[in-house]
């Protein structure tokens, strides 16, 4: 039997006013027609504390595109979760930021794209800055537990120090400071979001120095870049271990990026109950445990560190989700990562998603 | 920064403790984490106020114990503080 989840990303729509070129949702969104209601959501979220799920995030695409977050929120508080709302700061207007302070909502974390305002907006494909600003100082008026999060690549990872400068001087307890993962949109745009190997040498040092100097005052959780280490990320710390994502059509996940992976197949909480998606479903018992691993990983002492690293990285590579993922040193498919490094191209152009806003007519 | 007996602990702003009635067990949440609390690490945390220090926390504590444990606590929020989820 599986141990139980702590963590429970809910992407209630794929919604977005942004367009970023490395969003994390897949590269088939789903339409408003099929997002789940809020009924559905709010058993969701009683089977996941069921289940032993502690942090919720509500995320998307937008989450506020939906007029239920407050709702859902206070579900959620009253089941004991920690949540936290995943926003772009668009929307956040300050009668629903109050809502959802009452609703009991803990934790808002605002994305921003640059320090720089044109970058940022060019890299969002619209002009959201001020919207964001101003939903970072209603975060700071009423209370909230404030992250900033800045996904970093070619273009803005020269000007980490002022983004670190700029988010401490909107208050914010925390800063994630991501370097981009290449999934989906980001390897759609792999080319033009890589950087090089001095930009991302400099930016390390910066922000190492940084989390010392905040320290006690602003938390600062530097991801680094994997494709320019020597092994790879843990894949959240063990596929089916402690993570799982339901999208907005009540398909479950054991992370954001698996639906890339097309030899698996997802159960619906349309379908099923999330127990038994968590315990039983083929998807989640796929890379559980090293009975799936093949060399270099089979025999390797730190498959218990790393997992293989990700699953959907190895899959979307090398075409095997089961192979070492290719950014590890000892995987025979490193080659692909080296070459991609130095095919990257100045300057950027960027694929950026689409999405309508409203229903449409089925 | 190294903790004495005179250090007045308390918990991060954005962290809260809580009672997991799926595990039976304390736990102590934050922004984007859990941590699984023992019952020795959960009665410490509950003396973590801002108020006392850790020689009062751990007087507090040895008459549940019965034993000197100034050490244990502070090895045990020390480990905290690393993570930032103490402060003092």
């Amino acid at each position: 039997m599986p141990e139980h989840p702590t963590t429970l990303l809910a992407e209630i729509t794929h919604r977005c006013p942004l367009h970023c070129p490395y969003c994390s949702n897949p590269l088939e969104m789903v339409s408003a027609r099929h997002e789940l209601t809020t009924e559905d959501w709010k058993r969701v979220l009683s089977e996941s504390r069921e289940l032993g799920v502690l942090q919720l995030g509500l995320s998307g695409g937008e989450p506020l595109v939906r007029p239920d977050v407050e709702e859902l929120a206070a579900h959620a508080r009253s089941l004991g979760l920690y949540t936290t709302l995943v926003t772009s700061g668009v929307g956040f207007t300050p009668s629903r930021a109050a809502k959802l302070r009452e609703a009991g909502l803990e934790h808002v974390q605002i994305s921003f794209q640059d320090s720089d305002e044109r970058t940022a907006d060019r890299i969002a494909g619209m002009s959201a800055t001020r919207q964001k600003l101003a939903a970072a100082a209603i975060v700071r008026d009423l209370g909230f537990a404030f992250s900033i999060n800045v996904v970093l690549h070619r273009a803005n990872l020269d000007r980490v120090g002022e983004i670190i400068e700029m988010a401490a001087g909107l208050g914010a307890d925390r800063l994630e400071l991501a370097n981009t993962q290449y999934y989906g949109w980001a390897l759609e745009n792999r080319r033009a979001l890589m950087p090089t190997r001095p930009q991302v040498e400099a930016a390390a040092e910066v922000a190492e120095k940084a989390i010392g100097a905040y320290a006690g005052r602003m938390q600062i959780l530097y991801v680094l870049p994997d494709y320019f280490e020597t092994y790879p990320k843990p894949c959240y710390a063990g596929w089916g271990r402690h993570y799982l994502v339901v999208m907005p059509d009540g398909r479950t996940l054991p992370c954001h990026g698996a639906t890339h992976i097309t030899t698996l197949q997802f159960d619906n909480v349309r379908d099923r109950p999330l127990r038994w998606i968590w315990e039983e479903s083929a998807a989640f018992e796929a890379f559980r445990g090293d009975g799936w691993m093949q060399e270099p990983c089979r025999t390797c002492a730190r498959r218990e560190i790393d997992f293989g690293g990700c699953r959907c990285q190895a899959f979307a590579l090398t075409g095997d989700a089961a192979a070492t993922d290719p950014v590890c040193t000892l995987s025979p498919a490193r080659a692909l990562i080296d070459a991609a490094i130095r095919d990257a191209t100045d300057p950027p152009e960027y694929r950026y998603r689409y999405i309508a806003l409203e229903p449409t007519r089925p | 920064m190294t903790l004495t007996a005179a250090s007045i602990p308390s918990l991060w702003r954005l962290a809260r403790l809580d009672f997991d009635p799926v595990r039976q067990q304390r736990v102590l949440l934050y922004p984007e984490g859990v941590v699984l609390l023992n019952d020795t690490g959960a009665a410490i945390l509950d003396l973590c106020d801002g108020r006392r220090s850790i020689a009062e926390i751990a007087t507090a504590l040895e008459e549940r114990y019965h034993c000197d444990v100034t050490a244990d606590v502070i090895d045990y929020l020390s480990q905290l503080v690393q993570r930032e989820l103490v402060r003092a």
